[in-house]
């Protein structure tokens, strides 16, 4: 506890109470998941009245729930490949470029984020039936990297702000290509935060459940579209299993990117 | 005199000579800069904005001509107009409920020293990280008749039968906050932990009892944060879908939920753009509202 401005101001039990309250309520579903998933009741029970790893077999041994994932695996990386690339080149624009050329831009990339994504959702759906794009690989990535690259370019940003571009000039100046001075000189000092935006871009798909509602069905039905369906309608305790999954990529991303933000 | 003259015409000269290829190279960079931002220009062009004008067009046709009938319907049918009030209800609730229950959390958070902050954080960033799903999931386990917190309200034994946590508005509420807490609690974090505590000494220096140090002087200087935040969570609140489909269930029915099922069961491309455009128009001028009021950066939460 910091004592030094913590004289002048209220400072009570009561506020930790609350706020270890609010805490509590945040972590708590996170906490419970794992646990869950190795309950033997079907029905849903917390703590689970007994030990088992019947859901885990369960999820390996149902083809759907399989293909689901690996579908869901493949869209992730593929969107993470693709978003990645485009967001770090827009973001090296925009930090190039003038004032009000980056507020118009910005105004821009921020759109998929600010728009509600069921309008997203359906207006690319709307696109994609003229397109034959629905239930396509290509579409899913498409889809799922237009919502992933505006985090990638406010991640890149922020590293970007605090690069001194002239460095490149010096490269250059120094008789580099324009894109080896970037590739040798720029690209090494940002490398924390393209890992970080291109971990952040393979959540976003991994997550992403309303545009997959309507683009990623068929062949391609995504984890969340298959989850979504099944949690809705009839709930089938596998969820728990393949939610663990989930829970634990997501820890495991979000440890990386700590970790990566500590030694930058 | 004559030397300054004919110094400063031979630096125009060296000008002259320089400025073409100057502009030219400027040309160039500008051009790559926009080449580099194309390929992102084009995606949210061909797949967000073009779609969304289409859709804005599609809402004022009806049988192939002008009409405002899908806009008319929406006060017109009371299952449409009860939609639009249980979405901006709930909405308000969240806003509300993240509100009491978020500021506490960033005005201590802003206060700790590690190791106890970081931990904090990451309380309030793992849950953010998690898919929403998986969070939906565990609150359908904690919140269900048999679930652990109406084993616990059993064991206090308030009621003899279990509370109906789940299903309905209520449980839809619960998911939502736990969605748009940290939304709420982060901004707010980033503008205390920036705030000048010394102020607050100033003020118990100068005998404010601690209560009115931190109504008159704490309080209205954290409030841009307060309402950044509370716009944040009630702009996204109004598009919810997921939350309300699963904690709802089939009780709760909200606008993206009309839309959703208007496109997939129905094909009804104008009643659910009609629906879509409310909803873009509401959240874009609450947002418009809140970035008058506090300047722009501020409501997206960039201040630096």
């Amino acid at each position: 506890m910091s004592t030094a401005h913590s004289t002048g101001l209220p400072r009570r039990h009561w506020l930790y109470s609350i706020v270890g309250t609010v805490l509590l309520f945040l972590v708590l579903p996170v906490c419970i998941v794992i646990p869950e998933s190795f309950s033997d009741s079907k029905y849903l029970s917390f703590p689970p009245p007994g030990f088992s790893l019947k859901w885990y077999s369960a999820f390996l041994s149902s083809d759907d729930w399989l293909s689901s994932a690996r579908a869901s695996l493949v869209a992730a990386t593929l969107t993470m490949l693709f978003a990645t690339p485009v967001g770090v080149a827009s973001a090296y624009a925009i930090s190039n470029l003038g004032p009000r050329f980056q507020r118009i831009s910005m105004a821009f990339i921020l759109l998929p984020v600010i728009v509600p994504s069921m309008l997203i959702a359906i207006g690319i759906f709307y696109v994609y039936i003229r397109l034959s794009l629905v239930n396509t690989m290509l579409g899913i990535v498409i889809a799922h990297s237009i919502l992933a690259i505006p985090f990638v370019i406010v991640t890149l940003l922020s590293a970007l702000r605090s690069f001194d571009l002239r460095q490149e000039l010096v490269a250059r100046s120094l008789g580099a290509p324009r894109f080896a001075a970037f590739w040798r000189v720029t690209l090494p000092q940002i490398r924390p935060a393209v890992i970080s935006a291109a971990l952040f871009a393979f959540i976003i798909s991994l997550d992403e459940v309303i545009v997959s509602l309507f683009v990623a069905g068929g062949n391609n039905m995504v984890l969340t579209r298959r989850m979504f369906v099944a949690l809705r309608d009839a709930l089938d305790p596998t969820i728990a299993a393949i939610s663990t999954f989930f829970v634990v990529v997501s820890l495991a991303v979000l440890g990386t990117v700590a970790l990566l933000s500590r030694k930058r | 005199m004559s030397d300054e003259a004919s110094s400063a015409g031979a630096i125009e000269g060296a000008d002259n000579v320089n400025v073409r290829p100057l502009a030219l190279v400027a040309r160039r960079e500008r051009l790559l800069m926009i080449g580099l931002f194309s390929p992102a220009f084009l995606l949210m062009a061909t797949f967000v904005v073009l779609p969304i004008a289409w859709l804005f067009y599609l809402s004022f046709v009806d049988n192939a001509q002008f009409s405002t009938v899908h806009y008319s319907r929406m006060i017109e049918y009371s299952s449409y107009y009860k939609i639009l009030l249980t979405t901006l209800r709930i909405s308000i609730i969240v806003t509300v409920i993240c509100a009491i229950a978020g500021y506490p959390v960033a005005y201590l958070l802003a206060q700790l020293a590690p190791p106890w902050s970081i931990i904090c954080l990451s309380l309030v960033v793992i849950p953010f990280w998690t898919s929403l799903l998986v969070r939906t999931y565990a609150w359908l386990v904690l919140l269900s008749s048999n679930g652990p917190i109406n084993s616990f309200v059993e064991w206090l034994s308030i009621t003899d039968k279990p509370l109906e946590l789940v299903f309905n508005e209520t449980g839809t509420v619960i998911g939502m906050v736990h969605v748009m807490l940290p939304f709420f609690i982060l901004p707010l974090y980033s503008v205390i932990k920036s705030f000048d505590w010394s102020l607050i000494q100033a003020a118990s220096s100068l005998g404010a009892p601690p209560i009115s140090a931190f109504a008159r002087v704490f309080l209205p200087l954290s409030l841009p944060g307060l309402v950044a935040g509370a716009v944040l969570v009630f702009v996204q609140s109004l598009g919810f879908f997921v939350t309300p489909a699963v904690l709802g269930g089939g009780n709760v029915t909200m606008v993206s939920m009309k839309i959703a099922s208007n496109v997939q069961n129905y094909f009804e491309w104008g009643a659910s753009s009609a629906f879509g455009v409310v909803l873009l128009i509401s959240a874009f001028g609450v947002l418009a509202i809140a970035a008058r009021m506090l300047g722009l950066e501020r409501t997206f939460g960039m201040t630096r």
